[in-house]
């Protein structure tokens, strides 16, 4: 532990050269790091088990008995949930408005990408500078015109009238995030293609694309996260129930059942149970992808 | 085959246009109106929608509260996130396993935490309820207390967010050569010395990445809000997006709120562009 900071570099390989514990003058300080870990984890988990556990008891003993295991694990609560049609339901429109997302995004921002790196023209140092503008502030700023024109365009209450404003707010960081690993692409690779009389947009698609694969996952999952998770836009341009995403779901459902807490906590850990299992099976690809796509941006 | 490049530009500027540059100059449009969205907007009441919301007590609190968040976010959440950004990114057994329960709040959604967050204070079934018994003291309302709620919220941002500001430190901590530290080692620096000396220095690009991020994302809190306390007890909660929602959206009130977004565009674009021009400039 005397070395805390000087072993940063170990880093994602770290578990390689473990410290042996129990062993000279490192031993306090180590205990005191995994005591300080380990305090903290449990303010991180104690509330999701405590949710995931409320779910399995009766009212009554979530009043009695918050923390602990159930007495008598009442599986109907969880069970009634999975077999109802709303659940799904939620699930499979959060999964349609973020698949339409990251599809719309990646097609467009790839597309835009490419022509930033592979021409020189007027106005291009502008233009995306212009993009770089939709980093800077919230889309709350603009909700109420954007209500507006998804109304005037009849895309209120559609899968599209979300997806059209998600997907261009997600456009000011997935655009010159492309471009720049585009642009890191050797050059070499273009005019060989292009000697043997490969256009454009044979390259973009044949050549760009396939080798780009890394860059357009980050945004993939950077875009597919913020819009399975995003309550304000789907909150304000849908409006009935059978189209509402998750987060509005719970909302809705906490609304019909408020004090009956161990449904709202089974309903709760069902519609995040999805993100936990992809986050732990895919967790290097999430991690890095949310974290590369804030630094690169 | 130029011309099929003269294609690929124009999805992506017309989406971005279409839905994030024009609504953002419309609502600056519309905040000079009182409108209710249906028909033209015609009765024009120039800056007296600005002049309302500097005159509505809970817009000032909303401002203020957006304040302490950035206040706590860099106080409290980057130090942490720091702190323990250096501890986890150390040659420990189980290190990779706390970074990912670290940054487990962070991939889930904000209402969903909030939910959570809202069992956890409740006073009669939560958590809260069954731990201050155990000292004798009758259990807080928290998210009912007008003068607690806004600190019991302020906890759920921290454990919600610090994890990815970790990631964002230790994915700067392997950037810093490991040489730098094996020379002071040699000259005898301590801990403490070698922290201040390399590590914060070479840091100083993450760190003020990380105060971008906590300070824009500070702005447009609304999601973790709304479940817990919508705002409430008595406008205590709100933060500049819940209002927004709360008094024109619901009411659509469209020149007022847009007044609203106007207020939080700026305030959001003034402190990018002054922060990327100075702190920024050589990242």
């Amino acid at each position: 532990m005397t070395d805390a900071i000087a072993d940063t570099r170990g880093e994602l390989r770290t578990v390689a050269k473990p410290v042996a514990p129990g062993r000279g003058p490192m031993n306090a300080g180590l205990a005191t790091t995994y005591l300080i870990l380990v305090v903290i984890a449990a303010i991180i988990l104690v509330p999701l088990v405590a949710t995931a556990l409320g779910g399995f008891k009766t009212l009554g003993e979530l009043r009695a008995n918050p923390f602990g295991l159930p007495r008598q694990w009442v599986w109907s609560n969880y069970w009634d949930i999975v077999v109802s049609a709303r659940y799904w339901r939620m699930l499979a429109n959060s999964l349609a408005i973020a698949t339409l997302t990251v599809s719309l995004v990646l097609a467009t921002a790839s597309m835009a990408a490419f022509t930033f790196a592979h021409l020189r023209f007027f106005g291009q140092s502008f233009l995306l500078n212009y993009f770089l503008l939709g980093l800077m502030f919230p889309a709350a700023t603009a909700i109420l015109p954007i209500f507006i024109r998804i109304r005037d365009l009849g895309l209120l209450d559609t899968y599209f009238g979300v997806v059209l404003p998600q997907a261009a707010f997600g456009l000011g960081l997935s655009v010159p995030l492309i471009r720049n690993y585009f642009k890191s692409m050797p050059h070499e690779l273009f005019d060989a293609a292009f000697v043997d009389g490969c256009g454009y947009a044979q390259y973009f698609w044949h050549v760009t694309l396939p080798l780009a694969r890394p860059i357009l996952a980050t945004v993939g999952t950077v875009s597919f996260v913020s819009s399975w998770n995003s309550y304000l836009l789907p909150l304000i341009l849908l409006n009935t129930e059978a189209k509402y995403p998750w987060p509005l779901g719970i909302m809705v459902y906490q609304g019909e059942f408020g004090t009956d807490w161990q449904l709202v906590l089974a309903f709760i850990t069902l519609t995040i149970l999805p993100t936990i299992i992809v986050f732990f099976a895919a967790q290097k690809h999430v991690v890095a992808g949310l974290t590369a796509g804030a630094l690169k941006g | 085959m130029l011309p099929v490049l003269v294609l690929f530009l124009p999805p992506a500027f017309l989406l971005f246009t279409i839905f994030v540059v024009l609504p953002i100059a419309e609502a600056g449009w519309y905040s000079f109106f009182n409108w209710n969205g249906y028909g033209a907007p015609s009765e024009f009441v120039g800056l007296r929608n600005y002049e309302q919301l500097i005159g509505t007590p809970a817009f000032l609190t909303a401002l203020t509260n957006n304040l302490l968040i950035i206040a706590v976010s860099m106080l409290v959440q980057l130090p942490l996130a720091l702190f323990l950004a250096n501890l986890v990114s150390n040659r420990i057994r189980g290190a990779v396993t706390f970074r990912l329960i670290f940054f487990l709040p962070y991939v889930l959604a904000d209402v969903a935490a909030g939910l959570i967050w809202r069992f956890v204070y409740d006073g009669d079934y939560g958590l809260v309820a069954a731990i201050f018994p155990l000292v004798g003291v009758q259990p807080p309302y928290l998210l009912a207390d007008r003068s607690l709620a806004m600190y019991a919220i302020l906890v759920v941002i921290v454990w919600k967010y610090f994890g990815f500001h970790m990631m964002l430190f230790i994915a700067g901590l392997q950037t810093i050569d490991q040489t730098y530290y094996e020379a002071a080692e040699v000259d005898g620096a301590t801990r403490v010395q070698k922290f201040r000396a390399i590590t914060l220095p070479l840091l100083a690009p993450t760190i003020r990445l990380s105060v971008f991020f906590s300070v824009i994302g500070s702005m447009q809190l609304f999601d973790l809000v709304m479940p817990m306390t919508g705002g409430g007890p008595s406008n205590s909660t709100q933060t500049m997006v819940t209002f927004l929602y709360n008094f024109g959206i619901t009411r659509m009130r469209v020149g007022f709120g847009s007044a609203v977004g106007v207020v939080l565009f700026i305030i959001c674009v003034t402190f990018a562009f002054c922060y990327k021009r100075t702190l920024m400039r050589h990242d």
